[in-house]
């Protein structure tokens, strides 16, 4: 009775100029031109968005959550990398 | 060895779940939290798309076109609800197509509430008053749900439905104020509608097996009772106030207890709704079929299109 | 009344949108596909907004007091001057896809030179709707395409739905004494400007979709006068059943 199934698109949005493109949701279309009109019409309807980009669903690639303690948390443990980790003398305002 | 680990990852899930972290698509499940969720999500996809046909059935004939207008952009964010469902529901690895084919096989199932009819323009104000009013106590609670694709659907929708109860409200308000006829048309639609209503919340908490588990998982947050009872509680007030009657001969405020007390819900109507028996299941399900059905050769020709042109780029 | 002939052709621009709305509006829930569903209600919506608008002003410019409600929805059926390409049932998908194109190919280069209209307010109405008329078109334009080129049942589909809707598509451009009067008052621009936009785009669309436009060039009209099809009572015994059940009342 199925046949085959529109791709799946996931869709990113900029809600306003300055900001960057945000992970939306998804929706399934046959074609490119067809995700974007669709985007479109599901994803902004109240004014969200003025600018589309759409991904087929396939060419989104994850890291593997059971990496994820590999990847991450190297970067927890270097500190040193955020201005908070510095003291400077209170005089001094900017910096 | 196996089953070590296992319940060590268990543990891990059950932990992460208690510290209030969201559980996300690629993130390790037990396999009946995974089966759960699509089972309730995907229900909640389908009672958005069915939910659809009862109030689409009122926007050729809307009063005016105000009205018209704010129906079709109602009945249309059901649609994009349905659709934001559909798509949480596929992370989990349970693709649209055969969810919905669950749907008209009759294996899912969907809110009893839709298998009701809508017989009066009066309804319309009755479902988004009663029906979307019953929906966001659920909702609202749905939004803290432990699996996070859920949980922000559920943002998303709770933001654009607060108006679908309003606009009911405001519907039904015009009616009881207005002429005879009209008051009698919004007090017949809440005398249809308020007690399929109160069935939305489900089976009373003894009567549903899997509830405890749902909480513990933090997919539910609140019991059915207590969902149903906010509700009565947020409601009758809203109903006395435009001059309309609950209709329940026993519904009376408690003072010990701070809630109104209510007639036991018929459940025997209930199951035999659930089950296949109320005014338009048959109808609702063979809606939605034949849609599929007669969408199918679009559907098949823009995929054909879409490679032919793909083979043309590529040539 | 101020200006006759711009009510009446108010009339004629707010029925097409009214009708049109009314039978997209029917799609609602029964779409091919779900977000399809929402595009069609999407240019449904926008036509009824477009038909408030216009009906509203045909009000204001006959000067009884009927608003887009009173007009939109309590004329007598040969009082409506719609185009019969409009009432035309919605049939499948391809029917409703190519009624639209044809419709929305004509309303977008009548938009562009209404815009520049003396008459203000008429202005203004255009150029809100230009850029709606301007998506629907996108939006059809795309759809008659991939009908027409996609599998060999929906190519033969479209195509009769091409056959079948080809005939309605001159009355879009009937004009009479009504657009003679405002183009000599410089609210309307010449339409036979518009008649060659939209030949272009038709042929280029079709040769996309590889679909013939019909040898026979009989045409029908008659909604423009008032005389519309069978199934246009049937359409107004829904749109009008609130306000004839339950007259005189608000909602």
């Amino acid at each position: 009775m199925s046949t085959k199934e529109w791709p799946l698109w996931e869709v990113f949005i900029r809600s306003k100029q300055g900001l960057n493109h945000k992970h939306v949701g998804s929706l399934r279309a046959a074609d490119s031109t067809m995700a974007l009109d669709n985007a479109r019409d599901v994803y902004t309807r109240r004014s969200e968005g003025i600018s589309i980009w759409v991904v087929e669903s396939n060419y989104v690639h994850a890291n593997d959550p059971a990496d994820a303690d590999a990847y991450f948390e190297p970067s927890d443990t270097k500190i040193f990398r955020h201005p908070t980790f510095y003291e400077v003398h209170e005089d001094i305002k900017h910096m | 060895m196996k089953v070590l680990e296992t319940t060590d990852l268990e543990q891990k899930f059950q932990d992460k779940i208690d510290r209030e972290v969201k559980i996300e698509p690629n993130d390790w499940m037990p396999d009946a939290y995974r089966k759960t969720l699509i089972r309730q999500m995907s229900q909640h996809a389908h009672s958005e798309i069915v939910g659809m046909l009862p109030e689409a059935n009122w926007i050729t004939r809307a009063p005016n076109l105000r009205r018209k207008a704010v129906l079709l952009a109602k009945v249309q964010d059901e649609a994009g609800h349905g659709l934001y469902l559909y798509s949480a529901t596929e992370t989990l690895g349970a693709d649209r197509e055969a969810t919905i084919d669950d749907l008209h096989s009759g294996k899912a199932k969907y809110s009893s509430i839709f298998n009701y009819p809508a017989l009066s323009w009066a309804d319309i104000g009755a479902i988004g008053w009663l029906v979307d009013g019953a929906a966001i106590m659920n909702q609202v609670a749905l939004c803290r749900c432990s699996y996070g694709p859920y949980a922000r659907a559920m943002v998303k929708i709770c933001k654009e439905e607060s108006f679908h109860q309003r606009q009911g409200y405001e519907l039904l308000t015009t009616l009881a104020q207005g002429a005879p006829e009209q008051k009698e048309l919004a007090q017949d639609a809440l005398n249809r509608f308020w007690w399929p209503a109160l069935m939305m919340f489900g089976p009373n908490d003894d009567e549903s097996p899997n509830s405890a588990q749902s909480m513990r998982w933090k997919i539910k947050r609140l019991t059915n009772d207590e969902l149903r009872q906010n509700f009565i509680d947020a409601t009758v007030p809203q109903a006395e106030l435009i001059g309309l009657k609950v209709p329940d001969e026993n519904l009376k405020w408690n003072e010990e207890t701070g809630h109104y007390d209510f007639t036991p819900i018929n459940w025997d109507e209930f199951w035999q709704v659930v089950n296949g028996n109320g005014p338009c299941n048959k109808q609702r399900v063979d809606a939605r079929r034949k849609a599929k059905e007669e969408g199918m050769w679009v559907r098949e020709a823009a995929l054909a299109f879409a490679e032919k042109r793909k083979k043309k780029l590529t040539a | 009344m101020k200006n006759e002939a711009l009510f009446r052709y108010l009339l004629r621009l707010g029925d097409d949108s009214l009708i049109l709305g009314q039978r997209l509006a029917e799609w609602c829930g029964h779409g091919p596909i779900l977000e399809e569903d929402i595009a069609m209600t999407n240019i449904s919506l926008d036509l009824i907004g477009q038909a408030m608008s216009l009906l509203d002003y045909a009000g204001v410019i006959e000067g009884k007091e009927r608003n887009c409600d009173k007009l939109g929805l309590l004329r007598y059926e040969k009082e409506y001057v719609n185009v019969l390409l409009v009432e035309q049932p919605n049939g499948d998908f391809g029917d409703t896809i190519m009624r639209q194109f044809l419709f929305d190919a004509f309303r977008k280069p009548l938009y562009e030179k209404l815009v520049n209209s003396s008459d203000k307010q008429l202005a203004a109405i255009a150029e809100k709707s230009l850029k709606e008329t301007r998506y629907h078109l996108k939006h059809s334009s795309e759809w008659v395409i991939r009908l027409g080129d996609g599998t060999e049942e929906s190519h033969e589909r479209v195509q009769n739905s091409l056959d079948t809707l080809w005939r309605f598509a001159d009355e879009l451009f009937y004009t009479d004494e009504v657009e003679a009067q405002l183009t000599g008052e410089g609210i309307l621009p010449d339409l036979s400007e518009i008649k060659t936009e939209w030949e272009s785009t038709v042929k280029h669309v079709f040769s996309e979709a590889t679909l013939e436009i019909p040898a026979n060039n009989w045409k029908f009209e008659g909604g423009r006068k008032g005389r519309h099809s069978e199934h246009f009572g049937h359409l107004l015994s829904e749109l009008q059943y609130m306000q004839r059940a339950y007259p005189n009342m608000e909602w």
